[in-house]
């Protein structure tokens, strides 16, 4: 036990050192203007954008990286007038509303960011039976197809959050955190070391697997052995939740990252869908995971251990069957693949300490929309929620898109509370 | 080394405005976690809701100063319906999670780019506290105080203000407590389904509960959004709410007077903590951090002590660990 916790602490010290580099190159001498272009999640290039001064004298032009950043640096704080080009978008791109003029404040020492929000061209006249029609068609399948990509990333995050509250009854509010975990571990092996992405993700999903025993070794376990309430194991995973976060800023730091490899890759088109390899192979990566996890539930011993755990822990141990080791296994694996959900997440879109925190509600919507403590049920709640979410955004602008799944959570819990496949007796 | 300022402002912290911000939200939060057993993890939510629509009812709409804090106490008991009519009836989990996403949406949406027109996107809004001081009969211009602590005419104002709101609803909690309605509520947090046996609707008893602690709460967004004379929507995040639960439990639940005495000493330690740690790191005593980072470190701070209270003396400082509703049910 006492070896346990020093190799966890050395672990951990490790971890630090070898995060802390990246974590120095703050946001410490910024005074200007600074933002993003990106059209469907994927950055754009080349775009050209023009500050003046609110009188209108040029102060300085500027064009998006291959990143779709574009940065700015000014003189002197005070009201500026940013124009984008909209002649240097792509062709299918426009700007949402219309509007290519901002008008933001440059406060001393501080760096505004200027929002373009982007979207595809759509043709004029949208009735489903003109020429029209086809576009919108493509779009929602476009917008169907990064919404099942979405539903995989939360239906990973859902798995592990199901697995953990079937077996221990503990709704882990921290579980966000154990994706941004996963994410930040392989950004400081592939940024901080060098190495490929994939290694790199999976030196991450390994680390995040044994952090996830660790936790449960040397925390959640403890606390059960205690006694200690599900309500209250429930509240102190809030605090675990922020005690991460913080933990994770403090060496991240407030900014979005991005992995090296695959930022930026040429679309390829598949019928009415169009996007990036990477997003193909997420999905398939995604697909296999959920598959062989599933799988395993059904088909191997720990699996069905593990099922009859969450079914009846009394009876199940009274059965044979060693509880605490499965709960071992579930924790382990849970974070593993809240870890790889991480990864996944940062690689189809980016990477900031409070991503996890924010797909956190999304998975809620899925679990509760599958029913809660179900492992499939989470699967199919999941990739509902996620294309349902992705394709609202025909109608609702995308910062909105969230919005939609807290509805899903609360037309589910009026008219279905034990949601998809979950039990009556689970709610009450 | 400036301990002059870090003494001064942790002696303001002990009675300071987020003291009386903080304070009401957790007398909120221990109507709703202390005496009904009702996970409410929204409680940020009340005061955004409170907060936002005291500003934008006078400065969007131009309506005086007492329209606006009625819409934010009616935003805030129709937020009170919304989330707790699908919850209620089901298990504590589900309104911790509709009660978290919902806090969540509601920031999401005042700091949308689509409703800036109203709610003012990431700048929030700003300019609707005049009313306010203009109300100031107390105070003339000039500082109150002994040598380095003190506060100036309007400070002094608000923290008059706020100080008779926190002991008012202490008043209201301690009579509704001692009366029938209140042993209801307690009993409902001991046995819910005990207090439904004897005849008692459950469910209107919780939502009362619900409803109130979120009013409460709500005065909280008030003070919050007239002392800043804005109200911008990450302030409402999470941690306010997070930091409502720490001082309850730091001051023991269902206790009239644990919340206020817990965001006293809580606002104590947090303002001291962050105070030294700045100084120390602007003064080169801890070479590995720079002074953005001493914002996240206060955060985990919290987050451990937090940990390290539930697990070590779930009662805080002066509640009965008979009476905290933490086991499982």
């Amino acid at each position: 036990m006492r070896r346990a916790v020093i190799a966890f602490t050395a672990f951990l010290g490790g971890l630090i050192f070898l995060l802390a580099g990246p974590a120095h190159a703050g946001p410490a001498d910024c005074q200007g203007l600074r933002g993003t272009l990106k059209l469907q999640g994927q950055p754009v290039n080349g775009a050209k954008i023009a500050v003046t001064t609110e009188g209108g004298q040029p102060v300085k032009e500027a064009t998006t990286n291959a990143q779709g950043i574009w940065d700015v640096q000014v003189e002197q704080p005070g009201k500026y007038k940013v124009t984008l080009d909209v002649g240097s978008l792509p062709q299918n791109a426009e700007v949402r509303g219309g509007n290519n003029v901002r008008t933001p404040t440059v406060y001393e020492g501080n760096c505004s960011t200027v929002l373009f929000a982007l979207q595809p061209k759509a043709a004029p006249g949208q009735a489903p039976q003109s020429d029209g029609g086809t576009t919108f068609w493509q779009q929602a399948a476009q917008l169907t197809f990064e919404g099942v990509n979405l539903g995989l990333i939360i239906a990973l995050g859902a798995l592990g959050l199901s697995l953990i509250y079937g077996t221990t009854g503990l709704t882990n509010f921290a579980h966000g955190e154990l994706i941004t975990l996963g994410a930040v571990i392989a950004y400081a092996f592939n940024v901080g070391f060098g190495i490929q992405l994939i290694p790199a993700a999976i030196i991450a999903v390994i680390v995040a697997g044994a952090l996830g025993y660790g936790q449960d070794r040397l925390f959640w376990g403890q606390l059960r052995k205690r006694g200690t309430g599900t309500i209250a194991m429930m509240i102190i995973s809030i605090g675990v939740a922020i005690l991460l976060r913080n933990l994770l800023q403090f060496f991240f730091g407030p900014q979005t990252e991005n992995f090296n490899d695959y930022v930026t890759q040429p679309g390829i088109t598949v019928g009415p869908i169009t996007a990036a390899p990477k997003n193909f192979w997420a999905i398939g990566i995604e697909l296999t995971v959920l598959v062989i996890v599933g799988i395993a539930l059904m088909k191997t011993r720990t699996g069905k251990a593990a099922r009859a755990v969450a079914d009846n822990p009394a009876l199940a141990a009274s059965s044979g069957i060693n509880v605490d080791r499965v709960i071992r296994i579930i924790w382990t694996a849970g974070a593993a693949i809240a870890a790889l959900a991480g990864v996944m997440l940062g690689l189809s879109q980016s990477l900031k300490f409070t991503m996890g925190q924010d797909i956190l509600l999304l998975i809620f919507a899925g679990v509760t929309l599958g029913g809660l403590g179900t492992a499939f049920g989470a699967l199919v709640g999941s990739l509902v929620v996620g294309v349902f979410i992705q394709v609202s955004t025909l109608w609702v602008p995308p910062e909105l898109k969230s919005v939609g799944a807290l509805a899903v959570l609360i037309i589910v819990l009026l008219f279905r509370p034990q949601g998809i496949l979950g039990r009556r007796e689970r709610i009450g | 080394m400036d301990w002059l300022t870090i003494l001064s402002t942790t002696v303001h912290a002990a009675i300071g405005w987020e003291t009386v911000v903080y304070g009401l939200a957790a007398i909120g939060v221990n109507i709703h976690f202390g005496y009904t057993g009702l996970l409410n993890f929204g409680q940020a939510a009340f005061m955004a809701v409170a907060g936002y629509g005291l500003a934008v009812t006078v400065v969007v709409f131009n309506l005086p100063f007492v329209v606006g804090v009625l819409v934010g106490l009616a935003a805030a008991a129709l937020l009170a319906l919304l989330m707790g009519i699908p919850t209620l009836q089901l298990r504590a989990d589900y309104l911790a999670i509709v009660t978290i996403a919902a806090a969540e949406i509601i920031r999401l949406v005042f700091r949308s780019v689509y409703f800036k027109d109203i709610f003012g996107g990431s700048d929030g809004r700003r300019g609707f506290n005049g009313d306010f001081y203009a109300m100031n009969f107390l105070y003339d211009p000039g500082r109150y105080g002994i040598g380095p602590f003190g506060f100036d005419e309007r400070t002094m104002w608000l923290l008059t203000v706020g100080w008779a709101v926190v002991l008012l609803c202490c008043l209201v909690v301690f009579l509704l407590m001692r009366s029938p309605w209140g042993r209801v509520l307690k009993a409902i947090r001991e046995d819910e389904d005990a207090v439904r046996a004897l005849g008692k609707n459950v469910f209107a008893y919780k939502m009362q509960s619900l409803m109130l602690g979120g009013i409460i709460g709500c005065f909280g967004g008030f003070f919050y959004g007239l002392y800043n004379g804005s109200v911008q929507p990450d302030v409402f995040g999470t941690e306010m709410t997070f930091f409502a639960y720490t001082i309850v439990i730091l001051g023991g639940a269902a206790r009239v007077f644990g919340p206020v005495v817990g965001a006293m000493i809580f606002w104590v330690l947090f303002v001291f903590v962050g105070n030294l740690l700045a100084e120390l790191v602007a003064n080169g005593y801890i070479p590995f951090m720079t002074n953005i980072q001493v914002g996240p470190v206060r955060y985990a701070l919290v987050g451990l002590g937090f940990i390290l209270l539930l697990v070590a003396r779930p009662q805080g400082i002066f509640g009965d660990k008979r009476e905290i509703a933490i086991d499982a049910r």
